[in-house]
């Protein structure tokens, strides 16, 4: 545990030493910003319905920038053998950098809590809904960092590292919409297989202000498959 | 105090190391000398536990590396070849955090950091970022990393490779002084470095050992002056 707190302090520090972390984050603002408000003043409610929905794309696009150089940097410099060769285990290097990549991306998110406190003065607000998104906010990047971290695990090319991110958290988000059309006929049936499957799915229950076990349940999975292939892949490298 | 047994590593259909076996004593400077490509990287990497074998293991202490390979990482300060630490990381946070890695206990940290601060030469760069170092001060930070904690045994993969005539006198000279109290395993391009520091050496060829002796006890069998001439008849040089 000490040492998970080790590489946590270092790989969280390191985010902020280059431009790399100001810019993410001001991007992530920008464009969060720039799609939710021209359709919040056209929609005239005071929610952030808008802002949640799109939410899962623009985690899909972002996150697995912040997560790319975990492994894919340290193995082609070769700083991971310094690491590995001192008394750390896997589990704890591990963890130490998932636990950063999900501080870093909810500091990327807590300014955008400001568009509830602002928007609650220009209309009456409903906060269940506004927490729940946040929480679920939460467990999707969470969730989204696992899959960034295995992505990175598995090469030391970091624009690599970003595109299997990027299309696996693609392909994770946009499952349940593009499986209606895509699926044949006689397939049908598993749309309910494939709804469960997708992390916008589980993502929209909880930004309704419904937290169900079942979505925490489904994101908490994904996290530690993504997080025990990572281990695997990385002991596997041994 | 370390017993390798019938250690092989196989990369694919390669054999790197071939049933290798020899043992370092308490307090002994071991040279596991050879030329490039003859799995000496291979057996350090394996012993620091960067690489799993294929066969065989190795014994420090009451330790072996598969099922107590965390205690034996802590027995081990190692310098990789070419030294790669995190560029982005100022001097003395690296060696901070290298100290709360190796458990270093917070009231003699600063101390411990001063102290191989003095001893590698790093006072004048302790507040600098590594990427603005010289190849000869990265070495030396490498060196103050496998020094931090004081491990028992010290393995050093060519720690003079690349330094100018005044960095390699200045790094043999900590070896010197360090190999005094330490057990050491260090491999070296330069025969007569190694002449001048180890107790005894390993000489390895395409993974298998073909010599293991003192330098005196080599030249006296090989009918040889010179330990280069020595050298070159056990490998393929002759």
């Amino acid at each position: 545990m000490r040492n998970v707190s080790n590489i946590f302090r270092r790989e969280f520090k390191s985010y902020f030493i280059s431009p790399i972390a100001y810019i993410v984050i001001a991007v992530f603002l920008v464009v969060t910003g720039w799609l939710f408000f021209p359709t919040f003043f056209l929609m005239r409610q005071a929610n952030l319905n808008q802002f949640f929905t799109l939410l899962p794309v623009t985690f899909a696009f972002i996150i697995p920038a912040v997560t790319m150089r975990l492994f894919s940097e340290e193995i082609n410099v070769g700083s991971y053998e310094m690491l590995l060769t001192m008394p750390v285990s896997f589990k704890e290097i591990i963890v130490g950098k998932y636990l950063a990549a999900v501080a870093f991306v909810s500091i990327m998110l807590a300014p955008t809590f400001f568009y509830a406190v602002s928007i609650s003065f220009i209309g009456k607000m409903d906060w269940g809904p506004v927490l729940g998104g946040f929480l679920g906010a939460l467990l999707l990047g969470a969730a989204f960092c696992a899959i960034g971290l295995l992505a990175s695990s598995l090469t030391r090319n970091q624009v690599i590292a970003f595109i299997v991110g990027l299309v696996t958290c693609f392909v994770l988000t946009l499952l349940v919409d593009y499986s209606l059309y895509l699926l044949p006929g006689f397939l049908s049936g598993l749309t309910g297989f494939f709804q469960y499957l997708s992390a916008s799915h589980h993502f929209q229950n909880i930004a309704k202000g419904v937290v169900d076990s079942r979505d925490i349940l489904y994101f908490l999975s994904v996290s530690f498959v993504a997080l025990y292939g990572t281990a695997l892949i990385m002991q596997e490298k041994k | 105090m370390i017993k390798f047994d019938k250690l092989t590593k196989y990369y694919g259909d390669l054999c790197a190391v071939d049933h290798v076996s020899f043992e370092v004593k308490k307090g002994e400077i071991l040279g596991l000398l050879g030329p490039n490509g003859a799995g000496k990287t291979t057996i350090y990497r394996i012993l620091t536990g960067y690489l799993r074998p294929t066969d065989g293991n190795i014994q420090v202490k009451n330790f072996n590396i598969y099922d107590n390979l965390i205690d034996i990482k802590k027995l081990i300060g190692y310098l990789p070849e070419a030294a790669p630490i995190y560029h982005e990381m100022l001097v003395y946070d690296y060696l901070e955090y290298v100290a709360d890695i190796r458990n270093v206990a917070p009231d003699k940290k600063l101390d411990h950091i001063k102290e191989l601060a003095d001893l590698c030469s790093l006072n004048r760069v302790m507040h600098m970022t590594i990427n603005e170092l010289s190849k000869g001060f990265r070495q030396r930070v490498g060196i103050a990393h496998a020094l931090m904690g004081n491990p028992e045994i010290l393995v050093l993969d060519e720690p003079t490779s690349g330094l100018d005539p005044n960095q390699i006198v200045e790094t043999r000279e900590i070896i010197r002084r360090i190999g005094k109290v330490k057990t050491i395993i260090f491999s070296t391009h330069i025969l007569s470095e190694a002449e001048a520091t180890c107790d005894r050496v390993v000489v390895i060829d395409e993974g298998k050992i073909v010599a293991n002796d003192t330098i005196e006890g080599l030249k006296k069998s090989q009918k040889e002056s010179s330990f280069e001439n020595v050298f070159r008849n056990l490998t393929r040089g002759n």
